[in-house]
């Protein structure tokens, strides 16, 4: 999946020779944390976050709030240069850049201009959609040998019972070296037959999980 | 028309919404409770209404003409596929005259609710409806139309009364929940086992409805395994909610899938739950409602064993009877008994016999208490404001 599609088209954008106030203004108006600043061919020159925006705006605490402060320029408070990506990128590349340096937002730059941003938020979304439910399904998880072939060996299961498969994702077992965990979501309300036909399989089945078998 | 207070929409037509042989979804089971009333002397010929014939476009109040075409289409030129559309898959296979059968289905459901909203009867039971897992444009999960979301809003339409839709299937109420999201007028509340593992995976607690209708659908997923005092429990909260939407009309969906002996779901119920959730229901249309109440049936796929005592237990409180108690009529088990692949059973009382004890009870409830709070917030913010 690339960050073109799951990017934002439509950003808020500030200038440089804005002031702070219209910055807390925008963070407010439009819930969001993140506003890029650019000039007048579009370019990313900066980037303004709520904290930039609170750690300049006048304390509640303060006796004499200097209220000035909201007058002082963008300029002051951004943060520059920024980090970007592409609208080609990965979105698993993305996922890396914010876990790595701690971001949670990046601006998506093409031919040097802005084109959109992508949040920690468009992400888990991602990731929710990667591994939830789209359309009416039934999950089931299978343990199988980390072995070439073997999503093919257990996909014919599901195509000799006519099921269509909605998603699939596998991660390594955490329990037993050299074996995957496969969750697919399936499109049937009747598991059954197939759960069967893997109950005299190779593969173990995790579905239904048994009544106590919790042991975290 | 009779003046009664209780009807049973009901013509031997309906077995014909049978996919094929071997397929779970299987209508003997309406049969199978109809004579089993029957045999007990607590449904006569006064009782049972036919369907009453309405214009096809009943349909189109919900679902799609190229939907409803598709489904015509897969009648007549059966054995077919429409993948797109849900038809000619392993849960909804094509088959001949499956248009019209599911037609009459529909009609039987919108039947009972006119007879209820003209206050004709009081209440109405269609067990051959209750499918809720149909879509605007496909079929899902054994259901091609989707009898409930039009009989709701073909009371919407000519009555214009607030609809509390109650559904107590094993499975979420995704179809209807869909049809009515956005509308303030119809609460949807669904129970049914969470969606980690069972079919259709949705019905999250935080579904709650969106614009107009935010905070008029409510969602119950309750563990695996769950069983008769954690379920009633959950149900409790339904109480609530009928307080805080006040209905004109009660509708409600009986799927039997919830019983331990259901072979699709994990939910851990016993007739008992079968038992009371009727009654009170019964009572909310009461409170609430000047007694309209429609009921339908739904999923439940241990057709032997569960299905005909629980559809039964309903139609009795339905009729303001105590529920059966004891032995069942020898008559039916002599006639049945022949034809059933496991033995059946001699009384309304569940005998246990292949209950499962369940280690992680206390761990259960307490997960359907939290789960049951975070859903009831909702309310209890609202309540506070």
């Amino acid at each position: 999946m690339l960050v073109k599609d799951i990017m934002k088209r439509d950003v808020i954008t500030i200038t440089e020779e804005d002031t702070v106030a219209t910055a807390l203004q925008l963070l407010q108006k439009h819930h969001i944390r993140h506003i890029p600043v650019i000039d007048e061919k579009k370019q990313v020159i900066g980037i303004v976050s709520d904290r930039d925006v609170r750690d300049a705006s006048p304390s509640i605490l303060d006796a004499e709030r200097d209220e000035t402060i909201l007058t002082r320029s963008i300029k002051e408070v951004m943060t520059s240069p920024v980090v970007t990506t592409h609208p080609l990128e990965f979105f698993e590349e993305v996922a890396t850049i914010f876990y790595q340096k701690e971001f949670a937002c990046l601006p998506v730059v093409r031919n040097k201009q802005l084109v959109g941003m992508i949040t920690e938020k468009d992400m888990l979304q991602t990731f929710i959609q990667l591994t939830g439910t789209h359309s009416p399904s039934t999950q089931m998880e299978l343990k199988v040998p980390d072995r070439v072939g073997v999503l093919a060996d257990v996909c014919q299961y599901f195509k000799q019972h006519h099921i269509k498969i909605v998603s699939v994702y596998g991660y390594p077992d955490p329990k037993t070296a050299g074996y995957k965990v496969l969750v697919f979501r399936i499109q049937t309300i009747n598991p059954m037959p197939v759960i069967r036909a893997f109950e005299e399989s190779e593969f173990d089945i995790l579905y239904p999980y048994l009544e106590d078998q919790d042991e975290i | 028309m009779k003046s009664k207070n209780t009807a049973f929409i009901y013509t031997e037509d309906f077995l014909q919404y049978s996919f094929h042989e071997q397929h779970p979804f299987n209508q003997l089971r309406l049969l199978l409770t109809k004579e089993l009333l029957e045999s007990e002397q607590a449904l006569t010929a006064e009782d049972i209404v036919l369907p009453k014939s309405y214009s096809e476009d009943l349909l189109l109040t919900i679902h799609a003409k190229e939907y409803i075409d598709i489904v015509k289409r897969a009648s007549a030129e059966h054995p077919v596929s429409f993948e797109s559309f849900g038809i000619g898959t392993t849960d909804t296979p094509s088959f001949p005259e499956m248009y019209d059968a599911s037609f009459r289905t529909v009609t039987g459901s919108v039947t009972a609710a006119e007879l209820v909203m003209s206050t004709q009867v009081n209440h109405a039971l269609n067990i051959a409806g209750g499918l809720h897992h149909g879509f605007p444009d496909r079929a899902s999960g054994f259901c091609i139309f989707n009898d409930i979301a039009i009989a709701i809003q073909y009371i919407r339409e000519h009555y214009q009364a607030k609809v509390l839709y109650i559904d107590i299937d094993a499975h979420h109420g995704d179809g209807v929940q869909h049809c009515f999201y956005d509308d303030p007028n119809v609460c949807t509340v669904s129970i049914h086992e969470t969606g980690r593992y069972l079919y259709p995976g949705t019905g999250k607690t935080g579904e709650r409805g969106v614009k107009e209708g935010f905070g008029f659908a409510f969602n119950f997923p309750i563990d695996a395994f769950t069983e008769d005092d954690s379920f009633l429990e959950t149900f409790s909260s339904i109480e609530e909610i009928a307080a805080y939407f006040k209905p004109d009309v009660i509708v409600s969906q009986h799927g039997a899938d919830a019983h331990y002996l259901d072979p699709l779901t994990h939910l851990h119920c016993s007739l008992a739950t079968f038992e009371e959730v009727p009654k009170r229901i019964h009572k909310l249309a009461h409170q609430y409602c000047q007694g309209k109440w429609v009921a339908l049936g739904g999923g439940g796929y241990d057709i032997w064993r569960v299905v005909p005592r629980a559809w039964s237990q309903l139609w009795q409180i339905m009729n303001n009877r105590e529920n059966f108690r004891g032995e069942i009529s020898k008559k039916w088990l002599h006639k049945w008994q022949k034809q059933a692949p496991v033995p059946l059973p001699t009384t309304w009382e569940d005998q246990l016999e292949e209950y499962k004890p369940i280690p992680r009870h206390d761990e259960i409830v307490e997960t359907n208490q939290r789960m049951t709070e975070q859903v009831m917030k909702f309310i209890t913010n609202h309540k506070n404001e």
